[in-house]
């Protein structure tokens, strides 16, 4: 992209502050839609840098169950793309922070790649996460990402050999998402140690931002996690903050920017 | 019509793709297992040994070659058309899926991994998997829709028995699509010991092509034997389609024979224009699941539709690349069949031929007796009949009420009438 784009520019200015970002995921219509919308806009109250919706799926094979039963629940609300555009539209131009989409392929495809890069533009987004759609099969998303102005965020796993991590970085953009373990989304006592080897693994394949999702729930970890990567990603932890409220709305959303701005101090711990 | 050694299609390619279907729609985390898998593959088909191995106990264990048997009786009620079964059903654990499992079993080995997942539906070929894992020393869990574990009890204590674990599966739709989905991310968390033991010819590349190539011994089987024993070529074959396991099987070797018709029978459950079937091919479109593009039941905006079958085997909403290719291309031809026509296809051939089928493989048969009449009496169909009925007799006993009920009056007639077609035509 000639121009930085705005997920870079909010990646660059974490680290102008010699900080980690602090990126948090949610899905949409969970528990609603305009609950969604509110639940997000508190991601970023709490000191969010940027924000990750999730479009739900109905075979989330990534997932594990927290996301899963957010998934269900949205989808059995009556989600639809366009609730997810909507969403990603009052969300953009309500905050900075730039707004990512993060879903499987099938429902992309399905709407179309050109339609769903233009429709996600025009909302504001700033790009997508397709974790289910590998280098070889994303040469059509990725030329009209590029048309749209979409970044295109690729996922790492540790299982993923330098020379595929070259592959994956050289056309990735925003930034490089590092799974922290092998396994599906989900909070976990311990962040991997194949966390921190991955991350300098592919800073070595690119000058792009590597951040670090999967299995990081708590200040400490994010803490963990920011004195080695560019960037903490933060799902299911929100997730269960909403499902912990059971429908209490004022209480989820207080929750949700209560965590967000621990996970905040916690990339800015040093 | 040749009957000409012969190849069949050079499909897939080198990235797995069968026309426009098919590929590697998978997450990073896969890619080295799957790429492990393709490599072991293509080393393990090179190696004579490997096949040694196979063939040995494809023949010394499970049973092979299997037989092909004339179904006289049967006939009478398929227009007199002459139908012959390819008898997967006597095979060891009762069905084509012991076909695949020994050859990834194998494989697993070469690959130095000791664990193996799998999948199930109707449970075949989660006691097939289970059975091989007992054989090969190779630890074994299952992955099970919830809804599938009751209607298959008989099958879920077969794969205890053998010593597998079996997960019961309560997301989504509790049936096979789901345990796939839970199969891929237990593999995804424990990739490293683990190989995913995929039972259809579905999935990323390489296991469409894989699970096709490990099955395509059915077709090389009966069409020998239909040579041999009719002295021509079948008009038809005729195959029940879920994922499509033992219908790729069966149709491969007869592609090139252009004048032998090749006919999967899909799931109608309750019918194709109820929302309550399976009929992938009939009403789906193409789209991304479980790892290859295909034709798949979804909603507009590329949600996947829950299926219905009354048999766990073929309740699935996705189907095997390969098979949108053959009906892209118009090689194969799909039908639905429903729920009703396949059981009565069941109680058919159990009253005429002493042969309880599998509720899957009955699909088959009530499209061979549909398309009997059509063909009339001159004509040759070779049905693969892919699994003994005993895993469905509990369904089968509801269906048609042949349990005593302690409260009713052993008297009374049962709900759905017992009394078929096939009494009636054969004069009982």
């Amino acid at each position: 992209m000639s121009t930085e784009s705005k997920l870079s520019a909010a990646l660059a200015a974490a680290r102008a502050e010699n900080r980690a970002a602090l990126i948090g995921y949610l899905p949409a219509g969970f528990p609603s839609v305009d609950g969604g919308i509110k639940a997000v806009r508190a991601l970023v109250e709490g000191g969010c840098d940027a924000v990750e919706i999730g479009l739900p799926h109905s075979d989330p094979v990534l997932d594990g169950p927290t996301i899963q039963t957010a998934d269900d629940i949205a989808l059995r609300g009556g989600i639809r793309i366009a609730d997810v555009l909507r969403t990603v539209r009052e969300v953009a131009s309500a905050v900075d922070a730039p707004v990512l989409v993060m879903t499987y392929w099938n429902p992309v495809d399905h709407y179309g790649t050109e339609r769903f890069a233009a429709d996600l533009a025009a909302a504001g987004g700033a790009g997508c996460i397709l974790p289910d759609l590998p280098v070889e099969e994303s040469e059509e998303w990725r030329t009209a990402a590029a048309k749209h102005g979409l970044d295109t965020v690729f996922v790492v796993a540790p299982s993923n050999r330098d020379e595929r991590l070259a592959r994956i970085t050289a056309v990735g953009s925003g930034f490089v998402y590092a799974a922290a373990v092998m396994g599906v989304t989900g909070t976990r006592t311990q962040v991997g140690h194949q966390a921190e080897d991955l991350v300098k693994r592919t800073r070595a394949t690119t000058d792009l931002p590597v951040c670090v999702g999967l299995g990081v729930s708590t200040p400490d970890q994010a803490a963990e996690v920011a004195a080695f990567a560019d960037g903490v990603i933060v799902g299911s932890a929100f997730v269960q903050r909403l499902l912990d409220a059971a429908g209490d709305e004022e209480a989820g959303l207080a929750a949700v920017r209560a965590l967000a701005s621990e996970l905040a101090a916690g990339v800015r711990r040093r | 019509m040749s009957t000409d050694h012969h190849t069949p299609p050079q499909v897939p390619d080198a990235r797995g793709y069968f026309g426009r279907f098919g590929g590697r729609f998978i997450p990073e985390a896969l890619v080295a297992a799957v790429e492990q898998v393709a490599d072991e593959y293509e080393k393990a088909k090179a190696d004579p040994a490997f096949a040694a191995e196979l063939d040995g106990l494809l023949k010394d264990y499970t049973g092979r070659p299997s037989a092909l048997t004339d179904v006289r009786r049967f006939s009478e009620l398929a227009g007199g058309a002459r139908v012959l079964l390819k008898r997967e059903d006597l095979n060891h654990t009762g069905s084509h899926k012991i076909n695949n499992v020994l050859g990834q079993a194998l494989l697993t080995r070469r690959m130095g991994k000791t664990r193996v997942i799998a999948e199930t539906g109707a449970g075949q070929h989660g006691v097939a998997t289970a059975t091989a894992c007992a054989l090969f020393g190779l630890d074994c869990t299952i992955y099970m829709g919830e809804v599938d574990t009751q209607r298959q009890a008989l099958n879920v204590a077969r794969m205890r028995m053998l010593g597998a674990e079996v997960i019961a599966v309560k997301s989504g739709s509790r049936t096979l699509k789901d345990a796939i989905n839970e199969a891929f991310r237990d593999w995804v968390a424990n990739v490293d010991s683990t190989h995913y033991l995929f039972g259809t010819v579905a999935g990323p590349h390489p296991f469409p092509m894989m699970v096709r190539d490990f099955h395509r011994v059915i077709g090389i089987e009966a069409r020998a034997q239909v040579l041999d024993r009719v002295g021509r070529l079948p008009d038809a074959v005729v195959a029940c389609v879920g994922g499509g396991s033992n219908a790729m099987g069966i149709f491969h070797e007869f592609i090139p024979d252009s004048g032998v018709r090749l006919i999967g029978c899909e799931a109608a459950g309750e019918g194709v224009d109820t929302p309550r079937h399976a009929a992938t091919l009939t009403k789906g479109s193409p789209g991304v699941l479980h790892g290859a593009r295909s034709y798949m039941l979804q909603d507009e905006d590329g949600q996947t539709i829950e299926s219905h079958s009354i048999s766990a085997g073929l309740d699935y909403p996705g189907i095997g690349p390969e098979h949108s290719w053959l009906k892209d291309t118009g090689r194969a031809e799909y039908r639905p069949v429903t729920d009703d026509q396949a059981m009565q296809a069941l109680l058919q051939l159990s009253r005429t031929e002493g042969i309880i089928p599998a509720i899957e493989s009955a699909h088959a048969l009530a499209g061979a007796l549909e398309l009997g009449r059509e063909l009339g009496p001159d004509a040759v169909i070779l049905v693969n009949l892919s699994g003994r009925g005993d895993k469905d007799m509990h369904t089968a006993a509801e269906y048609f009420g042949l349990l005593d009920d302690p409260g009713r009056d052993p008297g009374a007639p049962s709900d759905r009438a017992i009394t078929t077609d096939a009494d009636e035509k054969l004069g009982k």
